[in-house]
């Protein structure tokens, strides 16, 4: 075993084990705001991983995309929703938790003991190493042109559709008069729909 | 550099990692309540299968790499389900004034 793959372990265990511990940390704590912080750690994790498995392009392409705009939207939204509530509590939520533990480790199991059984068709060709972000540019370009531009559409209909789900629908003069309205006055007696529980 | 096709790291490594973080993402998903604690299980579940496409691409597709302009393909999706998912949530939250995911069985029977 050589220096580099001595490296390779090291870097592979270390980022591994943050992946997997921020993932717990991310679905079991409390405070939504951590959970937040370190699903960003994660995806710098899994950006290194990308790395060791010389992917420069993509672990780029992650860091820009996972940490630098997923996370930060949801950050914006817990800004944007964080109200301290005490949850109602529901009857049966640790039996629940047991039984969804249960079936998660019986996915677990199946999925490991697939990737421990298959006989897989290794080794491969040889890696082309830091050629791969020209081979990206060619595929995008030449054999996956279309999921390319289709993609490109579905980021435009994301984003119409957003704009237009989270859109207020305020105006900012009174119709009548002319008046500026109290935009604050709108949110507090707009009618909240549906606060009710229904009477079953 | 070294060759990854006989590196010291076998492939199954990675897909067991994968597979880990899958499971945890299915389980946040099942028993959070807060809805951007499910949007973030969803993300959870999406970069496990990205660490997949990434590792065959790497140990078996090593010339063509099919597998990263699948991973690209798949963050640009999740990066127009993450945008989506929270405009609903914040329109949901403006009309029941709460993200808690048992609140929202209006469709529920």
């Amino acid at each position: 075993m050589n220096i580099s793959a001595t490296t390779e372990l090291i870097c592979f265990l270390a980022l591994g084990s943050i992946v997997i511990v921020g993932a717990l940390g991310i679905v079991l704590l409390e405070n939504i705001v951590y959970s937040a912080f370190l699903l960003g750690g994660v995806f710098l994790a899994v950006a290194g991983l990308y790395l060791l498995l010389n992917a420069s392009f993509v672990a780029a392409a992650q860091v820009l995309v996972y940490v630098g705009a997923v996370n930060v939207l949801i950050l914006f939204a817990i800004m944007l929703v964080n109200k301290r509530e005490t949850l109602s509590p529901i009857k049966g939520l640790k039996i629940r938790k047991i039984l969804s533990g249960g079936v998660c480790l019986g996915l677990l199991a199946l999925l490991i003991r697939v990737d421990i059984t298959t006989p897989w068709s290794l080794p491969g060709p040889l890696t082309i190493g830091e050629q791969a972000t020209e081979r990206i540019g060619e595929h995008l370009f030449t054999d996956y042109l279309l999921p390319f531009e289709l993609a490109s559409v579905l980021l435009l209909m994301a984003m119409i559709g957003a704009i237009v789900l989270a859109r207020r629908d305020v105006l900012s003069s009174d119709i009548g008069t002319g008046d500026k309205v109290d935009q604050g006055l709108i949110e507090k007696s707009s009618s909240k729909l549906l606060i009710e529980k229904p009477s079953s | 550099m070294f060759d990854l096709s006989s590196g010291s790291i076998p492939l199954q490594a990675y897909l067991i990692l994968a597979s880990l973080l899958f499971c945890i993402g299915v389980w946040g998903l099942i028993n959070s309540r807060n809805a951007v604690r499910v949007l973030m299980s969803i993300e959870l579940m999406l970069n496990a299968v990205n660490i997949n496409l990434m590792a065959f691409s790497a140990y078996l597709d090593g010339d063509l790499i099919r597998g990263q302009v699948f991973a690209v393909f798949v963050i640009t999706v999740a990066a127009a389900e993450a945008a989506v998912g929270l405009a609903i949530l914040l329109s949901l939250y403006r009309n029941r004034v709460t993200v808690d995911m048992e609140s929202f069985n209006l469709l529920r029977w």
